[in-house]
């Protein structure tokens, strides 16, 4: 376990919905939460600053227990020090900017100059210097951040959440803010965990990207080796890939690897047993008859979606499983597509990545 | 939606009766002896009392309505838990109950013979017919404004702006403090002009609670009745008083809810 670190193992189910998830993040490091509307990161970010309980787990930082299910602990958020920053920062209206940032401080039995000071100096920090004594309405999104951002500092955590980062920001803001965040991320030596609703910003800021759907991580690793190897569906559409779970047969050279309802055949030596079959859109072509040619996989199905992508048409047909299936706008319009129509799509075996 | 329109003269016609029903008797209490006989008469012994009576109680019935309403309104605003629209319905219920009823039940339990009155009464303490009481009494009947009022600003108070507070190193109670109350500070205030302005206007509890002894449980607004039946004068200049004071608490609360809307940041 990493000194400094934050170690997180710890379930819980709210109503219908189940939270579960195992990781860690090293004192430096940034973790980037990502996954779709309703997957859990709001509340892994609840769990760790105790603004949740777990049904069991155990939550640490810095080889300090805050939460552990098994022997009766649960430190309340206050006993915690955790820096957390809310979607729209929750800054206080009533305080001017330097009362927020010195909340934390005075919080914890700090003398009001002593807080003033040490608030006035991550203010600077910050590049804030002069909007002390200002109220909270005349600041732009990206000052509201960094106030946020300078309020959970100065209070001295050990361990910093963001959550949404920039989803208070506009299109144009996020840019310059991001660079700047990632850098600052950089230099403050705590391990973060950040909550990311777009991908783009998840891999921007996070050292290592975890992805969590359903309430559940399906993957854990660097933007490279999510990319690469898509292991989840939120990913694989992220890359742009079709993605199946796969039970791939015994034996060697060519071989039949069962998704559901479909029988693909791939090449895959090194692989049995349950695996990811991936290949991308534009390896998929498409024809009104089955035509005799290499391809393997050969698949009648019906045209589900014709979805218009700035240089081409995206196919969505279900073969059996949904697969997307990328033509050009010529081909689109000789093959008559719409919704509904009988086509045969195939997919050459050598196209097809097997992992596990 | 307010419209930008100016009000048609048959709308203008049709409202006008209430509006004249209202103001024609609030008119007259103001507007039947010169200002100069007003006030001698508001000088007389017996309005003194009263006014002090009223200053008094409706002070410690107020003060005691915002100690013990507080953490209630808290609790409703915060905390869902079984019993909760029980407990809902009974802060509720002494605004709906006729007042005359309100005190014969504090007869039941606190006069000499009452529930737990027997008790106190076995003590040497007896509070029905004592200034106590009018303060008991007001005390009943107003609590609920001031609670009504004060859950609403509590729930207005974002929760998120509390977890924030929380995490930043601020107890529960140092965030009530710090935060909430803070932020909901124009309802509060809102809410104790309101309950007060109640517990002046208070009659049937204290009459039946309190009894109408001058000096001890004769309040501004019994003083009116019994006025009515020996000196006309003194009672339309106490009537006239009270309704000032009325307008007053009015214009108070109205301005204090206004200031509702804190900036969001």
């Amino acid at each position: 376990m990493p000194e400094g670190g934050l170690h997180f193992d710890a379930a819980i189910a709210l109503g219908a919905f189940r939270f579960e998830a195992d990781f860690t993040v090293s004192a430096g490091e940034t973790l980037a939460l990502v996954g779709p509307s309703g997957a859990g990161k709001t509340t892994a970010l609840e769990l760790v600053a105790g603004l949740l309980r777990p049904d069991r787990g155990r939550i640490a930082c810095g080889g300090e227990a805050w939460c552990d299910t098994a022997g009766g602990v649960h430190r309340s958020p206050e006993e915690r020090h955790v820096g957390l920053v809310f979607q729209d920062y929750a800054l206080f209206p009533h305080l001017t900017v330097r009362e927020n940032v010195a909340y934390g401080p005075r919080a914890r039995g700090r003398t009001r100059a002593a807080a003033g000071a040490s608030a006035s100096g991550w203010l600077e920090r910050l590049g804030l210097g002069g909007l002390e004594d200002r109220r909270l309405d005349g600041l732009s999104g990206g000052q509201r951040q960094r106030v946020a951002l300078a309020r959970a500092l100065a209070s001295e955590p050990r361990a910093l959440l963001l959550d949404e980062p920039f989803g208070a920001l506009d299109v144009a803001t996020r840019g310059s803010v991001r660079s700047q965040l990632r850098a600052f991320l950089a230099g403050c030596g705590l391990p973060t965990l950040l909550v990311a609703h777009d991908p783009v910003d998840a891999f921007a800021l996070g050292d290592r990207v975890a992805v969590l759907e359903q309430g559940g991580l399906t993957q854990v690793g660097t933007h490279e080796e999510l990319l690469a190897h898509p292991r989840g569906a939120f990913v694989a559409e992220l890359a742009g890939l079709n993605l199946f779970r796969a039970d791939v047969s015994g034996g060697r050279g060519l071989k039949e690897a069962r998704a559901g309802a479909v029988a693909f055949h791939v090449l895959a030596d090194e692989r049995t047993g349950t695996s990811f079959l991936v290949f991308a859109p534009s390896d998929v072509a498409l024809a009104r008859e089955p035509r005799p040619g290499s391809p393997q996989n050969v698949f009648p199905g019906r045209v589900v979606e014709v979805q218009p992508l700035p240089d081409r048409l995206r196919v969505v047909l279900d073969v059996g499983v949904t697969m997307a299936a990328d033509v050009t706008r010529e081909a689109g319009a000789s093959l008559g597509l719409a919704p509904g129509i009988a086509l045969w799509a195939s997919v050459k075996a050598t196209a097809i990545r097997v992992y596990g | 939606m307010a419209s930008a329109e100016r009000p048609p003269a048959a709308l203008w016609l049709a409202s006008s009766v209430l509006v004249v029903y209202i103001t024609l008797p609030l008119a007259a209490l103001l507007l039947v002896l010169p200002p100069g006989e007003l006030l001698e008469h508001l000088r007389s012994p017996m309005a003194l009392r009263a006014l002090w009576l009223s200053v008094k109680t409706t002070l410690v019935a107020t003060l005691l309505a915002v100690l013990l309403g507080t953490p209630l309104a808290y609790l409703l605003a915060r905390f869902s838990f079984r019993g909760r629209d029980v407990l809902d319905t009974l802060v509720d219920l002494p605004i709906t109950i006729p007042p005359v009823v309100a005190g014969v039940a504090l007869l039941l339990a606190f006069g000499r013979r009452g529930l737990l009155g027997r008790h106190l009464d076995v003590l040497g303490a007896s509070v029905a017919f004592t200034t106590v009481a009018v303060v008991m009494a007001q005390l009943l009947i107003a609590s609920p404004f001031f609670v009504k009022a004060a859950r609403a600003g509590f729930e207005s108070v974002d929760t998120r702006l509390e977890a924030a507070a929380r995490t930043l190193g601020a107890s529960p109670w140092r965030v009530f403090w710090t935060v909430t109350v803070p932020l909901a500070r124009p309802a509060l205030l809102s809410g104790v002009v309101l309950a007060w302005a109640r517990a002046l206007s208070e009659f049937g509890a204290t009459m039946m609670f309190a009894g109408n002894f001058p000096g001890r449980t004769q309040t501004l607004t019994l003083a009116v009745m019994t006025a009515l039946e020996s000196d006309l004068e003194t009672a339309v200049a106490v009537s006239a008083l009270s309704l000032g004071l009325a307008l007053v608490a009015l214009v108070a609360a109205k301005r204090m809810a206004g200031r509702w809307s804190v900036p969001r940041a």
